[in-house]
């Protein structure tokens, strides 16, 4: 390290009231960001949580649906059609729909209802209890295991309920890489059984789930669906879509993209008022080393080095403290999401720079004003 | 002795149109290598700000500053600071060290500045405050030590870079009249060498006696050039 740095380090940590102030503005508006914005990328995730854990590559949609929760029901001739379309290896469809469960003891819990195509089951969960192929018996209905498992009363396999007056048994309990959004249990059944059981409209088909035989082919298939008036999104599109249709219009993303502003102002009224401080109670010996023979460009990256280090050391706490809150909030805390990701990590890491460079602009401005002579003037 | 710097009319002035305030006028003299050169006058008789123009802290309205026959402030701001780093050792009144680093720490700063290597500056700087008899107090922080002892440590502090021309400011003004003379006797035998001039500013008569020359200000002129450390009147 050069010699300046080590001198500006030793500065900056010694003195260390300022320095513990700096670092906890820092590490709590770090904090802030990446919990508002993970809480946002669990609350997305969730969102898409159909498209997540139905693990298909393409689906085909009508063009006016904007999220999982409204779909508009595909006639049947869209499913034969995509089936003939070039590159298509596969296409099944998948129904999609609410439930009213009354359980055994008297109560009625709401639950959505995927019907998986009966042939294929594309888009089966993972089953922790029970077997697949029990999906074919009668009234047979297979539970997802996640946090609003218990709003069915935990039920275990072989536990009948009733839903929409029709008789339900618990087959099977699944697990899926992502928990629902809306607060309510997932139902699995058979594509036929759904359509039964729950009350529908003319058309029954929420998608139209296709396999395509190459990634090359999947430009094609999107093209030739879009010439019968509907919409082929890859699973990718169609989380950005659902993710782009809760940020800009539900107001979600738009509250926690101000949270997460006011997250930066904290963090930057903390940090830029404790730095210029320092600076300022420094400014004489700032002048002194200029008077010394230091000059403007090196007493400039002593700040910036100091604001930097600070920075990075509050950005690496402000990580790892909600890391852990994130870990233990999901451990304990029931329908807790939140998700970090590169991004929000990424964000943070803009923004501490920003709280950074912003905290010592003053400061260096004071810095590069100061006069050597004043230090002689006392 | 050969001519260590030489100041040619210099004029300096503060503040504009009524509140103009000339703090120098028209002043010119020499220093010698091996010479200790007080400047000495009242408060406010501009002996300061003649330090100042005269090391490249402030630069003159008018006039030149000879340092080795050029003319220092026709260097550029980098040159002017690199000429302050390499050839001027400064001693503030107020020592200005820097109480968050060690006393060694603190002497090795023009070690630094001029990028030598960490270790080596304090080895340096380590060899400097034996020459001030501070080798035991290294690792200290200079608030644990009294005002002479940080005085030294400033002294140190000017002296590591090796400079040619050594400035004091008031050098006495915060210690007690025997430690003020102490130091300035040590400087005079220990730091004085006919390769090196010091340009002390002060107003303190206890130790005028130690001066070979002194200049007398008054009102931004020289009323007074003497040798040795008499003023008579």
């Amino acid at each position: 390290m050069r010699g300046i740095f080590k001198i500006a380090l030793k500065l900056l940590v010694n003195d260390r009231g300022k320095f513990a102030a700096l670092v906890v503005g820092i590490t709590f508006a770090i904090f802030l960001i990446v919990q508002l914005t993970s809480i946002f990328s669990g609350i997305l995730a969730k969102a898409s949580s159909t498209v997540i854990n139905t693990g298909s590559r393409l689906w085909v949609i009508d063009p006016s649906v904007q999220n999982p929760l409204n779909t508009i029901p595909l006639p049947d001739y869209v499913l034969d059609a995509v089936r003939s379309v070039k590159g298509v290896e596969y296409a099944v469809p998948l129904y999609s729909g609410i439930g009213l469960v009354k359980l055994n003891s008297g109560a009625y819990q709401p639950a959505t209802v995927l019907g998986l195509d009966d042939t294929s089951l594309l888009g089966r969960p993972e089953l922790i209890q029970g077997h697949i192929e029990d999906i074919y018996s009668n009234n047979a209905f297979i539970v997802v295991k996640d946090q609003e498992y218990a709003k069915l009363g935990n039920p275990p396999i072989g536990t009948t309920f009733e839903i929409n007056d029709h008789r339900g048994v618990i087959v099977g309990i699944g697990h899926v890489p992502e928990g629902s959004l809306f607060g309510i249990p997932t139902l699995y059944t058979t594509y036929s059984r759904a359509i039964q059981y729950l009350p529908n409209t003319r058309f029954t088909i929420a998608y139209v789930l296709v396999k395509p035989k190459s990634e090359a082919a999947i430009a094609g298939i999107i093209d030739n669906v879009a010439k019968i008036g509907y919409r082929a999104l890859t699973d990718r599109e169609f989380e950005r879509e659902i993710s782009n249709y809760y940020k800009y219009q539900t107001g979600v993303g738009t509250n926690i993209m101000m949270m997460t502003f006011i997250g930066f102002l904290v963090g930057l009224s903390i940090s830029g008022q404790t730095f210029y401080t320092f600076v300022l109670e420094n400014l004489e010996k700032f002048g002194a080393l200029k008077a010394i023979g230091a000059k403007n460009s090196e007493l400039v990256s002593m700040i910036l080095f100091q604001a930097l280090f600070s920075s990075m050391v509050g950005y690496g706490l402000g990580v790892g403290l909600s890391a852990l809150l994130i870990a233990t909030g999901k451990r304990f805390v029931p329908n807790y999401t939140a998700d970090i990701g590169f991004w929000n990590l990424a964000l943070a890491f803009v923004l501490v720079l920003l709280i950074a460079g912003v905290s010592c602009l003053v400061a260096v401005r004071k810095v590069i004003r100061v006069q050597p002579f004043e230090i002689f003037r006392g | 002795m050969g001519e260590a710097l030489r100041a040619v009319q210099l004029e300096k002035s503060f503040g504009e149109g009524a509140a103009k305030t000339h703090a120098i006028r028209g002043v010119s003299f020499q220093a010698y290598w091996g010479e200790m050169l007080y400047v000495v006058g009242p408060s406010g008789s501009g002996k300061t700000t003649l330090l100042s123009l005269v090391s490249g802290i402030l630069k003159p309205d008018s006039g030149s500053v000879l340092v080795e026959g050029r003319d220092i402030w026709k260097l550029g701001p980098n040159e002017i600071a690199d000429f302050r780093l390499n050839k001027v050792g400064f001693v503030f009144q107020d020592y200005h060290l820097f109480p968050k680093l060690t006393t060694v720490e603190n002497v090795a700063i023009p070690l630094i500045l001029k990028k030598q290597d960490w270790n080596e500056s304090l080895k340096i700087a380590m060899e400097f405050l034996e020459v001030v008899g501070l080798a035991q107090k290294a690792s200290l922080p200079p608030t644990k030590l009294s005002g002479g002892e940080q005085q030294r440590v400033a002294i140190a502090r000017a002296i590591v870079g090796r400079p040619d021309l050594l400035v004091f400011d008031e050098p006495t003004a915060s210690l007690d009249g025997t430690t003020g003379k102490r130091i300035l006797d040590f400087v005079k035998n220990e730091i004085l060498n006919d390769k090196r001039c010091i340009v002390i500013v002060t107003h303190d008569n206890r130790i005028f006696g130690l001066a070979d020359r002194m200049i007398e200000m008054e009102d931004g002129s020289i009323v007074n050039v003497r040798s040795g450390g008499k003023i008579e009147g």
